[in-house]
Order: C-alpha cells, then sequence, then structure tokens
C-alpha cells in the first residue's frame, strides 16, 4: 500500500478494499520503522492519528467521504497545528503548542485527511540542505550507498524525504526562494509552488512575507493538484490572499499537449548547469516536442542579479518578521534575565541559530539609517526588472522550462561552510519568488544514482496548466516511479 | 565589501541579539561575503524603476469594522513563559 499514490489510495479507500485504520497502522508503522535512518519527522502524531482514521472510516461509512477522507500525509513543521507542537525546525519553538490551526491545516482536517506528525525543516525555512535543523539534519533517502549521506535539499527537507522514503503519501511544505523546488528534486519527487497568495499563509510560520508561499509534494503531479484543490483558495485572515475562483486542479490533467509553447530560459542553461544535468533536462524537453509542444529559446535578462535581490529582500522581512521572539508571550524564554534587556537579546541568542542570526542581522543593517535606500530600495526596483522579465517571456510562451538545481544531492557538510556557496545552490529558483510566479519540480532523469528536476514555470495562476504539462510527462516516462534503495 | 566590527555590534543591538566576542571575526567574514553578493545590484541600472513590494501590485484590503473574533486571552496565555492575573510577567522595567 505504501507504494500507492493518493489517487489510487483514495480509490482503495472508496472501494472499501482497505480501511483508513489499516492504512494509517501501516505508514505510522513504516516511520516508526525506517525513519531513524531519515529524521524526516520531528513530532509523530500517532494517538491523534489514529483517532482521526476511525472517524474518518465512520464518516466514509456513513456516505460522506471526500477524496481525501482517510488517506494519510504530514505537514511540514511550519503549518501552525492547534494543540500539537510546532517548531519550525527551531529551539525557539521547541515547546510552542499553537492554540488554533493554520487555514491550510483546517483544509486538510475539513477535508477528512489524517495527519500523521509534522515534518523536519531548516530552521524558519532558511536553508537549502535541511542542515540549519535544531532538530537535526535530515538524510535523502537517494544516495545511500554512496561515498556519505547526502542532503535531501531545503528547506522542505524532511516532507521531500518522508515522501521519497514512502513513510507518506504526500506532504505539505512552503517555497520562499526554492524550498519546495529544490529538495523536491533531490529527493525525485513531484513538487508545486503555487502563485503568490494562491495559498493562506494563515498560521504558516512568516520568513519573508513577501516571497512565501505555501504548496504541496507527493510521487505525482495528479497527487499535487488533488492536495492543490484543497489548500488554494481566498482566505480572509491572510491580507495577501488572492480572491480569485479555485478550478478543480485534477479536470484538465488529460489535456492534450500539441501546441504547447515552451521557453527555455537561456540564462539557466549556462556554464553553472553541469553538462550531465543539462543532458537530463534537455531529454526531457524533447519528450515534450514528441507530445507536440513547440521549444523557443527565451531570455530573462536580469536573472543573474535574483540572488542578490533576494538576499537583501528575504532577510531584511525576516529581521522584521523574526522580532516577534522574544521570550515574553510563546516559545524560548532564557534562564533567570536580569532585565528586560538581558530577556531580549539573551533569549534571542540563545533560541536561534546561526543561520537564522545571520540573515536578521544582514537583514537589520539592510534597513538601518543610511542604507536602506542602497539596499532594500535598490533591490525592490531590480525585484521589478526580474518581474517584467517574465511577464515579457509569457508574452510569447506557455511555459518556461529549466534545471531546479545546479547538480544532484550534495553530501551532507559540504558547503556549510560558507553561507555564499548554500545560496547558489537556488540561483534558478529564487526569481519565480520575487516574481511570485507558479512553478513546479517534476523527475526527469538520475545523474550518478541521484534524482533530477526538470522546473516548469507558469504565468500567474496557471497552476492548472503546470500540473497539465506535469501529467502529460508523467504519462509516457517513470522517472517518479523510481524508487530509492 | 567589508562590515566592519562595530557594524556589526551595533546591529546585534538594534536586533536584539547578544553576540559574545569570540563569535564576531566569524560574522565579519560571513556579512562581508554575504554583501559582496548583494553588491552586484549596484551594476543594475533601475532609473525610473518602481520598487516592487509585492508581487501582484495589491492593495491592502479593508473589512467592515465589525467585531468577528472573541477574547481568547487564556488559551494564548496558557503558553507563555511566565503570565499573572493576565498579564505577562517580564523583568522589573521600573524601579
Amino acid at each position: 500500500m505504501h507504494n500507492k499514490s493518493v489517487a489510487e489510495l483514495s480509490r482503495q479507500l472508496e472501494g472499501g478494499k482497505i480501511s483508513s485504520v489499516e492504512l494509517t497502522r501501516e505508514f505510522l508503522d513504516r516511520i516508526k520503522a525506517e525513519d531513524s535512518q531519515y529524521n524526516s519527522f520531528i513530532t509523530i502524531t500517532e494517538d491523534q492519528a489514529m483517532a482521526d482514521a476511525k472517524a474518518a472510516d465512520e464518516q466514509r461509512a456513513a456516505g460522506n467521504a471526500s477524496p481525501w477522507t482517510g488517506v494519510p500525509f504530514a505537514h511540514k513543521d511550519i503549518f501552525c497545528t492547534n494543540g500539537v507542537t510546532t517548531t519550525a525546525g527551531s529551539k525557539m519553538l521547541a515547546n510552542f503548542v499553537p492554540p488554533y490551526d493554520a487555514t491550510v491545516a483546517a483544509n486538510f482536517r475539513t477535508a477528512g485527511a489524517v495527519c500523521l506528525g509534522k515534518t523536519n525543516m531548516d530552521e524558519f525555512a532558511m536553508g537549502s540542505s535541511n542542515e540549519s535543523s535544531f532538530y537535526g539534519p535530515v538524510t535523502n533517502p537517494w544516495g545511500l550507498s554512496g561515498s556519505g549521506k547526502r542532503v535531501p535539499g531545503g528547506s522542505s527537507g524532511g516532507s521531500a524525504a518522508a515522501v521519497a522514503a514512502r513513510l507518506v503519501p504526500a506532504a505539505t511544505a512552503t517555497d520562499t526562494g526554492g524550498s519546495i523546488r529544490q529538495p523536491a528534486a533531490l529527493c525525485g519527487i513531484t513538487g508545486l509552488k503555487p502563485t503568490y497568495g494562491r495559498v493562506s499563509r494563515y498560521g504558516m510560520i512568516a520568513f519573508a512575507s513577501s516571497l512565501d508561499q505555501g504548496g504541496t509534494m507527493a510521487r505525482t503531479a495528479e497527487d499535487n493538484a488533488l492536495m492543490l484543490n484543497i489548500m488554494a483558495g481566498f482566505d480572509p485572515k491572510d491580507s495577501t490572499s488572492a480572491d480569485r475562483a479555485v478550478p478543480d486542479y485534477t479536470a484538465t490533467l488529460n489535456e492534450p499537449l500539441k501546441g504547447l509553447r515552451i521557453g527555455l530560459p537561456k540564462e539557466y542553461f549556462s556554464d553553472q548547469l553541469s553538462p550531465a544535468m543539462e543532458e537530463q533536462v534537455r531529454n526531457a524537453v524533447r519528450e515534450y516536442e514528441k507530445l507536440g509542444a513547440t521549444v523557443k529559446e527565451v531570455s530573462l535578462p536580469h536573472a543573474n542579479l535574483a540572488i542578490a535581490a533576494y538576499y537583501v529582500i528575504a532577510p531584511a522581512e525576516a529581521s522584521a518578521n523574526l522580532s516577534r521572539f522574544d521570550g515574553v508571550r510563546y516559545g524560548y524564554r532564557c534562564e533567570d534575565p536580569q532585565d528586560l534587556s538581558d530577556l531580549y537579546t539573551r533569549t534571542r541568542a540563545e533560541g536561534f541559530g546561526s543561520e537564522v542570526k545571520r540573515r536578521i542581522l544582514v537583514g537589520t543593517y539592510a534597513l538601518s539609517a543610511g542604507y536602506f535606500d542602497a539596499y532594500y530600495l535598490k533591490a525592490q526596483k531590480v525585484r521589478r526588472l526580474i518581474q517584467q522579465d517574465f511577464i515579457n517571456a509569457f508574452k510569447d510562451v506557455d511555459v518556461l522550462m529549466s534545471p531546479v538545481s545546479p547538480s544532484p544531492a550534495f553530501v551532507q557538510g559540504e558547503k556549510t561552510s560558507d553561507p555564499v556557496t548554500m545560496y547558489l545552490e537556488d540561483i534558478f529558483t529564487i526569481a519565480v519568488n520575487l516574481a511570485g510566479v507558479p512553478a513546479m519540480s517534476v523527475p526527469a532523469g538520475f545523474v550518478d544514482g541521484l534524482p533530477v528536476g526538470l522546473q516548469i514555470i507558469g504565468n500567474y495562476f496557471d497552476e492548472a496548466r503546470l500540473l497539465n504539462t506535469a501529467h502529460q510527462f508523467q504519462q509516457v516516462t517513470d522517472w517518479h516511479q523510481k524508487l530509492p534503495q | 565589501m567589508t562590515i566592519s566590527r562595530e557594524d556589526i555590534e551595533k546591529v546585534a543591538v538594534l536586533a536584539r541579539i547578544r553576540l559574545d566576542e569570540e563569535q564576531i571575526p566569524a560574522l565579519e567574514k560571513d556579512l562581508g561575503n554575504i554583501l559582496s553578493l548583494v553588491d552586484q545590484l549596484t551594476a543594475a541600472d533601475t532609473d525610473n524603476v518602481e520598487p516592487l513590494a509585492h508581487p501582484l501590485d495589491a492593495v491592502q484590503r479593508l473589512r467592515p469594522d465589525e467585531v468577528t473574533e472573541s477574547n481568547q486571552r487564556e488559551a494564548f496565555q496558557a503558553i507563555a513563559p511566565a503570565t499573572e492575573n493576565g498579564l505577562y510577567l517580564v523583568p522589573r522595567v521600573i524601579e
């Protein structure tokens, strides 16, 4: 059962072939038996999951089921879950039990899905390897037999590893600069970062509010569509939520791709990309040509400035968002504070890890008197130029295709000594967040036995087309069905 | 781009993060590297370009001025480090 997709499990439940209690038990047993080698979960909610599974079976028996009723899944530990510890991968929130549900968590609850626990992540979603988590690094299920354990990517590394290891069929995730697409690529699964504002940010612990977006991870594009069906939509509790109708994302999966116009941004096929990676991506594009798509080269002329703009805007927003962690209302508090200043400064020094502190300091610097125009305002202007690049490109093509990451999963510890080396991991993913457009990572081959992701970027609110484009590829390829040994 | 020890100390005060003396040399190096990366921005021609704060250029939505939330003080304070009589406790501020 654990190798089946969400769509298949949903049909099994619908047909009475298996109960949610049996299914939930099987996945919980797998987590308990196998997760010690991946560390993909921070919290396992066994008792709650079994109770929810029982309730789901009763709901099905009463003829009152949704496609998700009784299907197990996991939440990235950045989504607040009522009564369940939510850490954001930080010591700061080790004892934080939210008194409310994130809108995304409420959506899954309403749909009757069974949450098995909370997945590991880079601290406050700041990282590309899951090595900044206070709860220890996550190990990629791929490449275990090679020379050293490999990272799953980040920041949603726990969700990606758990899905790849088939500990859950699907998991929620978030993407601020590549945190869904890069781990999905490195773990050989399918992930979608929707348009900014498509999925509510309410109760999703904030990193950089103008970039953060919740999204989906599963093995197939179809399962991503099933997830987005219950996650997308307007939420009055999120001031930047998009007030637009939500289509049924599964309804258009089978549309033919004949005539699809694909653009290949030449800046994303640069010398930063290894030839072996490029070959896999080009092979995938050739599959699309066989399906009737046309391909042309396009340009995103400001793409080379995306990392620089991001590393002003994201830390600046983070420094403001993370000012709320002060040891007063919730979360970590230092022992025996001498005065108010000591309470603040020691709580934050002890509660935050080193990458989070670096970003808060950079952001505070960029926003401080005398530097605001040179850094923050300048970066926002460059952000406009980057957005304009995408708007121009989508005048001529329907989707853009590129690699997700410059190389496959790297060995743990390889990029931790210099933060800038780690930042360059997101060189092909970050511009998408600055522009706010949706993008996916789809399994598209292997290099040295490690998965390679194809990035498919869409126009604003064109998630249905992205999912259709990915689904059709998965009808003629089997990269997404390969399993780590 | 380099960042001085004085700048780092000043920013740490603004960010309310206590730094130990031995952390500063590594921060000088790391923050200097990050700021060097960011300095690529100076090469961009941004004359007559409007800054972009929100990808959809949305404006703040307003709602009717009605009471929609109930008071949940007890639920919120149940997870606080220290409270007394419905108040959050911090070290003495005024002697």
